[in-house]
């Protein structure tokens, strides 16, 4: 039986005239760390609103833990944990307090399961007299994981956990992330930064309510067709805008300090015109590789696909 | 050499004992795109807000456009352009609406907010949403009407606190060229992001870490100064060393 089952699920809002989900069939297994990757506006709330059961969707249908999401909403809302995209704890109780609190409302209690928040905790546990308003981001988003997990849930579901968040801090969070599924727990994250698809043992990739692939980071970037080039030179930006006028430019996106670039016919006799080409426009340190594609470049290329 | 657009030395705003932003001293020029960079609690907002003339700050001093960010705060927002992630338009107007609202905000004539509708709707491809609400656009399109709107006036400088946060990664680039449009016309462009590709596109960055300025050159500089490939090893390196865990 799989954590997460979505059949067909579809979610539309004013009146059916915005489409936020539309025929969405997707499995979680026991255990697994899956990544909803997507963009905002990509229908990833929506999907994590049905499966805890906040939002009915207009068709198809989803089980988490065996239940049903319509039918068994009461059971789901025992065995789950939700970490919305918004901070949503009191912000006038303390730390301790907002913790108690949850644990409390799932019959339990902090000494019951604190070996599963221990690690999370212990950060925060200097600040347990303080108000949850009062704490950092950083602080309040540890704070909502141990909320959100001191019932033992089978499945854990985090919206955005990362959004606005800075880099040292995302990779820490991510790490946490990694332990706490060695505790069988089952997670489904959300995120919109697609460096951070790598991480999960599979992945979704959504745009505008559809998915556009679903495997392991590797397979997906494997499914990348064709050769990709990164393409260097002393000034990028006028690179750029050399390569869109470039004849046999199928794609050129800036990624960082170099350009990803496919051709539309490939071949070592079109990478020596193109490298003659960039010469004649006066290109210095001109330097194509051809690379690995990113989840990033997969995304960009299946949204192209797409529309 | 040309005159900064933007002339901070030692700017410090203290709450209480905690001093937020300590002493930081750089210059911004006309045309740059300057990338402001730091961990969550670092001080990158309220520098900004300083910058910006809605913060007087407790020390040091700094010009903006040519004024003085503790005496001519009015004038400093009207000679700057700002745009966020949180706040960009009014969802339940037009984008017409929008451009008209916010030409008026900066004080331009009719005639000019025509002129200016007119040609930034053919640069932004959108003439058939033009007489729609911005609220029904999808997020890429209001965030590259964000920027647009936000320098209709063409202001000496544009603030950008993490533009494309959220944004798909098609829209996030197509962001991108809109910048580097302004930076070519003249503009100066201060902005804060969290997508560490982003940072080697700016001309120079600097690393806030615990209130302070503890990095600022080029991309390239900074990866030779650090001995890394890529500046995220760089935001590594220096924010990993911070004491302060805030926002």
């Amino acid at each position: 039986m799989s954590a997460v089952s979505l059949k067909n699920i579809r979610k539309t809002y004013n009146d059916g005239k915005l489409v936020a989900v539309e025929d969405v069939s997707l499995s979680v297994e026991k255990g697994e760390l899956f990544g909803i990757i997507g963009p905002d506006g990509a229908g990833k709330t929506s999907l994590f609103r049905i499966l805890t059961t906040l939002l009915l969707p207009n068709g198809g249908s989803a089980t988490v833990d065996g239940y049903d999401v319509i039918e068994d909403y009461k059971s789901i809302r025992n065995c789950v944990g939700y970490m919305p995209g918004k901070f949503s704890l009191y912000q006038d109780l303390t730390v301790e307090e907002n913790l108690n609190f949850f644990a409390t409302l799932f019959n339990t209690s902090i000494e019951e399961n604190y070996d599963l928040i221990k690690e999370i905790y212990v950060q925060i546990a200097p600040f347990k007299d303080r108000r949850a308003g009062k704490l950092s981001g950083g602080m309040k988003q540890k704070l909502a994981l141990c909320c959100a997990l001191i019932h033992k849930p089978t499945v854990l579901f985090l919206d955005e956990p990362t959004t606005g968040v800075d880099s040292v801090s995302r990779k820490e969070f991510w790490e946490m992330l990694r332990r706490l599924k060695e505790q069988n727990i089952t997670i489904l994250v959300s995120t919109p930064y697609m460096d951070e698809a790598v991480l999960c043992d599979r992945i979704a990739l959504i745009q505008s309510g559809k998915i556009l692939s679903i495997d392991t980071p590797k397979k997906i970037t494997e499914q990348y067709p064709g050769k990709l080039y990164s393409i260097r030179s002393a000034n990028t930006h006028q690179l750029l805008g050399d390569l869109h006028s470039y004849d046999n430019t199928k794609s050129c996106f800036a990624f960082g300090e170099s350009l990803h670039y496919t051709f539309k016919s490939e071949g070592p006799e079109e990478t020596r015109a193109l490298q003659n080409h960039l010469t004649v426009l006066r290109h210095e340190e001109v330097v194509i590789n051809e690379i690995v594609p990113t989840i990033e470049d997969c995304f960009i290329h299946l949204m192209s696909n797409e529309s | 050499m040309k005159t900064p657009v933007i002339k901070a030395n030692k700017l410090t705003k203290r709450f209480g004992d905690f001093f937020a932003v300590n002493e930081i001293s750089f210059e911004v020029y006309p045309g740059e795109i300057f990338g402001f960079l730091g961990a969550n609690g670092a001080g990158k907002t309220t520098a900004m807000r300083m910058l910006c003339g809605l913060s007087i700050p407790t020390g040091g001093e700094a010009q903006v456009a040519g004024y003085n960010v503790f005496t001519d705060t009015e004038k400093i927002k009207k000679n700057i352009g700002y745009m966020s992630q949180k706040f960009s338009l009014y969802e339940d107007l037009t984008v017409l609406e929008n451009i008209n609202f916010f030409g008026g905000i900066y004080g331009l004539t009719d005639k000019q907010i025509k002129e200016k509708s007119e040609k930034l709707i053919a640069q932004l491809g959108m003439g058939s949403e033009a007489k729609k609400l911005v609220g029904s656009l999808p997020l890429g399109w209001k965030q590259k009407l964000a920027f647009s709107v936000s320098i209709l006036h063409d202001p000496k400088i544009v603030f950008l606190d993490e533009p494309t946060g959220g944004v798909d990664p098609i829209t996030r680039r197509q962001f991108w060229d809109l910048i580097y449009d302004a930076a070519d016309n003249g503009i100066s462009v201060f902005v804060t992001t969290h997508y560490m590709d982003e940072a080697e596109y700016c001309n120079r960055i600097s690393m806030m870490v615990d209130g302070k300025i503890m990095a600022l050159d080029s991309p390239a500089n900074l990866k030779k100064q650090f001995s890394v490939a890529s500046m995220d090893e760089v935001f590594f390196e220096l924010a990993r060393g911070a004491k302060r865990k805030a926002d």
